[in-house]
C-alpha cells in the first residue's frame, strides 16, 4: 500500500508502468490516449500496453453480473503482472480506474469474487489475479508522483498564460471511497470530496483554477440512453457553472465525462437553444501544451469540438 | 413539499428578487425538498434530524441506505451547505452574488441529479446505480456456474 512518505519510492515505481487505454481510449477517447502517451514520452516516462488487454466489464457488465466485472478487470492486472511484468497499471479512464479499484477491492473482501476470478482464470487458462499484485493508478497519479510537481515546473514552456480552468473530475476518480484507501489520507494523498491533483497540475502549467462546486458531480452518462434530455440538462448546468465561475475552459480526466460534456454541449444548442462557449479539453492536452507540444501532437483536432482556435488565441499553441 | 417538476420548474425561471439569507434558505429548502420526494418514492419516511447542523445532509445520507450509487450526490449536498454557510455568514461580502449564483446551480444539479435517477429507477436500475438484473437467467448460471450465479 502506497503511504504517505514515499514519494521517492512512487517516483521510481512509476517511472515505467503498464498502460491500460480501456476501449474508449481507443475509440472516442483517442485525443486523450495520444496526449497521454506525448506527455509521458515528453517526461521521459515509460508505458508498456497490457498485453491482450480486455473490457474492465465497463458499466454494461457490472449491470448484469458485478463478479463477471470483477473477473473482466482482475484479467486486465493478472495480464499487466504474469504478461508485462509490471507492478503498476496506470488506467487514465475514470471507468477502467474505478473497476480496477473495485476489482482489487472485491478479490481482497469477498471470498465469492475471489472464488469467481480464480474458477473463471482456470477455464480461461490464465493465472488468476491474487489481491495486492499490482497497484493501480490513473493518469493524474502517475504524472504528479512520476515525474514530480518540481521537476514538471522545469518542462512547463510557454504555460497556460493564465488560462481560467475548471477543473472537472467526475463521479467515478473518488466513489465509492472505499476502494480507494489511499486518498482521504492528508498530506499529498488525493480528496475525494475536493479532489486537487488537476488542478494542481495545471496550476503548475499556468493556469488559473477557478472555484468550480461541480467538480464531482454527476456529467449524466448514466442517463445518456435511458433520457438523453437529463443528460443534456445535467451537463448544460454543468457548463454554465464553470462559466459562471468565470472559466474559459473545463479539463478533464475522464473519458465518458469528456465526450459527454462535448456531445451535450452541442445537443443543448439544438434541442434547448442553449449556448455556451466554455471549451472541454483533456487535462494531458492543456499540460502537452503548456509543455510546448504542438496542438496536433496532443490530439487536439481529435476533439470533438473546435478548440484550435481558442488555443491560438490564447497565445497556447 | 414540492414535487420533481415543480422543482426543476423553480430553476428554469427568474429567482426570486429576495434578500441573500434568505435566496440561500430558498435554495437548501430546494435540496431538502428533492431528497424528500426521494426518500417517499421510496416508501421511507423523511427524517426530520439534522446531521451537522443541517437536514438536508441527514436526508442525504439516509436516502444512500440501501443505495449506495446515493452518495454520487454526497458532495453536491454539502457544497450547497458551503455555500449557505458562505452567504448567511456574511451576506454583505462582496462575492455574495457569485456565491448565490453558485449555490443556485449547485441545488439546481442536485434536482437534475435525483429527478434522473427516480426516471431510471422507473426503467430499471443503470450504470452507477448497477443491479444484477439477470442473476436468474439459466444461461449465466450455465457459463459461471448456478453457485455463482
Amino acid at each position: 500500500m502506497t503511504t504517505l512518505f514515499d514519494k521517492e519510492d512512487r517516483k521510481k515505481k512509476y517511472k515505467k508502468v503498464a498502460y491500460y487505454p480501456g476501449c474508449a481510449l481507443e475509440g472516442t477517447a483517442q485525443s486523450y490516449d495520444k496526449s497521454t502517451r506525448a506527455v509521458g514520452k515528453a517526461l521521459g516516462l515509460e508505458l508498456v500496453d497490457v498485453k491482450n488487454w480486455n473490457c474492465c466489464g465497463a458499466m454494461e457488465v457490472k449491470n448484469i453480473d458485478p463478479e463477471i466485472q470483477t473477473y473482466l478487470s482482475s484479467r486486465v492486472m493478472s495480464n499487466a503482472v504474469n504478461e508485462n511484468k509490471q507492478d503498476v497499471v496506470m488506467a487514465p479512464c475514470n471507468g477502467c480506474y474505478h473497476n480496477l479499484k473495485k476489482a482489487e477491492y472485491d478479490i481482497s473482501n469477498k471470498e465469492k469474487s475471489k472464488q469467481v476470478v480464480e474458477k473463471i482464470s482456470a477455464k480461461a487458462g490464465h493465472k488468476a489475479y491474487q489481491e495486492g499484485e499490482i497497484e493501480t493508478i490513473h493518469a493524474l497519479d502517475w504524472i504528479k508522483f512520476g515525474f514530480g510537481e518540481e521537476e514538471l515546473k522545469e518542462k512547463i514552456k510557454g504555460g497556460l498564460k493564465g488560462l481560467k480552468v475548471a477543473n472537472y473530475y467526475g463521479c467515478m476518480y473518488t466513489r465509492p471511497r472505499h476502494i480507494f484507501p489511499e486518498k482521504d489520507q492528508g498530506g499529498d494523498s488525493e480528496s475525494t470530496s475536493k479532489p486537487h491533483y488537476m488542478d494542481d497540475l495545471l496550476a503548475i502549467a499556468g493556469a488559473e483554477n477557478v472555484e468550480f462546486p461541480l467538480k464531482t458531480a454527476c456529467c449524466g452518462g448514466a442517463h445518456t440512453l435511458s433520457d438523453s434530455d437529463m443528460s443534456t440538462k445535467l451537463v448544460l448546468n454543468i457548463l454554465e457553472a464553470a462559466e459562471a465561475a468565470g472559466a474559459e475552459v473545463i479539463a478533464t480526466e475522464c473519458p465518458t465525462c469528456h465526450s459527454g460534456l462535448e456531445m451535450h454541449q452541442i445537443r443543448a444548442l439544438k434541442r434547448l437553444s442553449k449556448n455556451t462557449n466554455v471549451k472541454v479539453i483533456y487535462f494531458t492536452q492543456l499540460l502537452g501544451m503548456a509543455m510546448g507540444l504542438s496542438p496536433r501532437k496532443v490530439g487536439l483536432h481529435a476533439n470533438v469540438s473546435d478548440s484550435m482556435k481558442f488555443v491560438k488565441q490564447k497565445g497556447i499553441a | 413539499m414540492r414535487t420533481v417538476a415543480e422543482l426543476e420548474g423553480f430553476f428554469e425561471g427568474p429567482q426570486p428578487d429576495v434578500a441573500p439569507v434568505n435566496l440561500a434558505d430558498e435554495y437548501l429548502r430546494a435540496g431538502e425538498e428533492i431528497l424528500e420526494n426521494w426518500l417517499i418514492a421510496h416508501d421511507r419516511e423523511p427524517t426530520q434530524d439534522k446531521k451537522e447542523g443541517f437536514r438536508i445532509l441527514a436526508l442525504q445520507r439516509q436516502g444512500s441506505k440501501g443505495d449506495p450509487s446515493f452518495n454520487a450526490c454526497r458532495e453536491t449536498a454539502r457544497e450547497l451547505v458551503y455555500h449557505y454557510n458562505l452567504i448567511t455568514l456574511n451576506p454583505e461580502h462582496k462575492e455574495t452574488e457569485q456565491r448565490l449564483k453558485m449555490a443556485e446551480m449547485v441545488a439546481k444539479h442536485l434536482i437534475l441529479f435525483v429527478g434522473g435517477k427516480l426516471q431510471v429507477a422507473g426503467l430499471g436500475e443503470f450504470c452507477c446505480s448497477s443491479k444484477s438484473l439477470r442473476l436468474d437467467n439459466d444461461e449465466l448460471k450455465k457459463t459461471i456456474g448456478a453457485e455463482h450465479a
